[in-house]
């Protein structure tokens, strides 16, 4: 097999299949501690348009334009989460949503992100390394943090956040954390998605990007790290399968979400139910 | 100038509070944010437009018809999704994940069966006139959408305060077990207001596609996150907050085209609603201060 040839044809859908896992790990961070945070197609947005600007129109670095368009959506995430995360479940949601329409619209208008046309043009530096490293990167941190104190916070808030902030745990803070961290990875995901795409437009990061995200995660299963890399690797690769269904082809994501949520409310990687397989 | 804002701030926001009384209603009842609302209106004015356009029912009889087919839809989202799901107790995130997914298949399934370019009503069965009164100027079509969702929205506040039916709802919305336990059919109640709540969200995508000239599947999705941004203002499952909402920010996105930009219309529903949630997240005229919905 000519694997330069395969590379050429597919190295796009490679390349998202990392992308989106870093995406659907950046959401289960947030869901990790119980917050339901739409707010990351935004993030991912930000992160995009910061470090797209700075190689199309400063010609910094590549490593320089990634590690800005990491930052900038986090220290927004810092600036917007000290509030937010007062609030709690559906509220938390909707404003979440509400910031990335805000966030939307604001790309739509600005000059330097090029309006409703967007920017063209952006320079193809994202190689597989770049993708793999980041994505290894991500997922080291997120299994150390699993294992130390704050990953246990983590669980203790989305357990009971009451009975948490009662044993000593700073909820706040931890909360503040996971969503920040959570902005980082969507950003960084976003810089990388901007180099191998050339475009962006604002139309890529709205609510439709939200769910999509939200969906890898809820039908891969957030009981671990393995359940979202699963979901945005079958989310990246059904379009492309699902292609013969041509304007049908959003209903399958739709239903997806619907018997993922009825049938299989833990997704489709859910250790203990592999656990009882094994018993019986 | 100033009169004929105020007028076409009342046209546009009582739609939008008609469609946010429906979607305020499922919350306050059945305590769940149902994200597939936008989808039933957007279906509600195909319904309408395919009964007017392919089968020639006129205008008034095509207007409950589609009414009950959005109903039957949201019924059917009730029995199917959410029973599933308060039979297992699921946390209060699962509705609203399933829904958005409901909302998806909607907009999709609209996509393949209508096509994605922008519908009409076939405008030569309405009255082009204009009324006229001083400086103010509407057209009747606008009038009588006005009229219709004002209607529409008397009918249901009344039958939620005056009715035995209103009153085991609101026995409900304070605790569906306590409410089961004195006898009502909690079960029942929560498919009536689903239909309802949907009947209210489809008639309510009929009166705007016929007040913006257009439908189209991609319609329901940005009146969702009006909605959204309405029952917020308003107090989440609070009826009287969610009109007050949807007449608030009519007005605000008539008075911000007039004097700001029409560029940030869109994002002034989501700032507001921001804004709000981060000052009193019970709602500008809500007064319960429970949050943790």
């Amino acid at each position: 097999m000519d694997w330069s040839a395969w590379w050429d044809t597919y190295s796009t859908l490679v390349l998202s299949i990392g992308v989106y896992g870093m995406l659907a790990l950046s959401i289960y961070l947030t869901l990790s501690c119980g917050l339901l945070s739409l707010a990351n197609a935004a993030f991912m947005g930000i992160g995009a348009y910061v470090s797209a600007i700075i190689t199309l129109h400063y010609e910094w670095p590549f490593a320089l334009a990634l590690l800005l368009g990491t930052a900038a959506p986090a220290a927004v995430a810092l600036l917007v989460g000290i509030p937010v995360l007062r609030l709690s479940g559906v509220y938390l949601a909707m404003a979440t949503l509400g910031f990335g329409e805000v966030v939307r619209v604001v790309l739509l208008n600005l000059d330097i992100t090029g309006g409703p046309l967007g920017l063209n043009g952006i320079p193809p530096l994202t190689t597989g390394w770049h993708v793999l490293l980041a994505l290894a990167a991500t997922i080291l941190l997120l299994q150390a943090l699993r294992r130390s104190r704050i990953g246990r916070a983590f669980e203790a808030i989305r357990e009971d956040e009451t009975a948490a902030r009662l044993m000593g745990i700073a909820t706040d803070r931890i909360k503040l954390l996971a969503f920040v961290l959570g902005a980082a990875i969507a950003g960084l995901a976003g810089g990388l998605n901007a180099h191998y795409t050339f475009t962006l437009s604002p139309g890529n990061f709205g609510f439709e990007s939200a769910v999509d995200i939200l969906t890898m995660a809820v039908l891969g299963g957030i009981q671990g790290l393995t359940g979202p890399l699963l979901g945005g690797a079958i989310l990246t690769l059904l379009p492309e399968l699902l292609r013969g269904l041509q304007d049908f082809r959003m209903a399958a994501n739709g239903l997806i979400l619907i018997l993922v949520v009825l049938f299989l409310p833990h997704g489709l990687w859910d250790p203990a139910r592999f656990r009882r397989w094994v018993r019986k | 100038m100033f009169a004929q804002q105020v007028v076409n701030a009342i046209s546009l926001g009582s739609v939008y509070a008609l469609f946010a009384l429906g979607f305020t209603l499922v919350f306050g009842i059945l305590g769940v944010i149902n994200l597939s609302h936008g989808g039933i209106f957007m279906l509600g004015a195909y319904a309408a437009l395919l009964l007017i356009t392919r089968f020639d029912i006129p205008f008034w009889v095509a207007l409950p018809l589609a009414m009950a087919a959005s109903g039957t839809l949201g019924l059917l989202i009730d029995v199917l999704i959410l029973r599933l799901l308060r039979k297992r107790n699921a946390p209060h995130l699962m509705p609203m994940i399933a829904t958005i997914g409901a909302a998806i298949l909607m907009t999709s399934l609209a996509q393949g069966l209508f096509g994605s370019e922008t519908r009409r009503f076939p405008l030569e069965l309405f009255d082009q006139a204009s009324l006229t009164w001083g400086p103010i100027t509407i057209p009747v079509v606008q009038a009588g959408i006005t009229a219709l969702s004002v209607a529409l929205m008397l009918i249901m506040v009344w039958v939620l305060r005056h009715t035995r039916i209103g009153q085991a709802l609101r026995a409900i919305s304070e605790s569906p077990r306590a409410a089961a336990l004195l006898g009502i059919p909690v079960e029942r109640l929560f498919h009536l207001t689903s239909f309802v709540a949907a009947a209210l969200g489809g008639a309510a995508g009929i009166l705007i596609g016929l007040s913006f000239d257009a439908i189209s599947p991609f319609m329901g999705q940005p009146m969702l996150h009006k909605g959204i941004a309405a029952i917020i203002l308003g107090g989440l499952g609070d009826v009287r907050g969610a009109v007050l909402g949807g007449l608030f920010l009519g007005a605000a996105e008539v008075f911000a085209v007039t004097f700001l930009s029409s560029e940030y219309r869109d994002a002034l529903s989501f700032g507001l609603l921001f804004l709000v949630l981060l000052w009193r997240p019970q709602g500008l005229f809500g007064a319960s201060s429970t949050r943790s919905a």
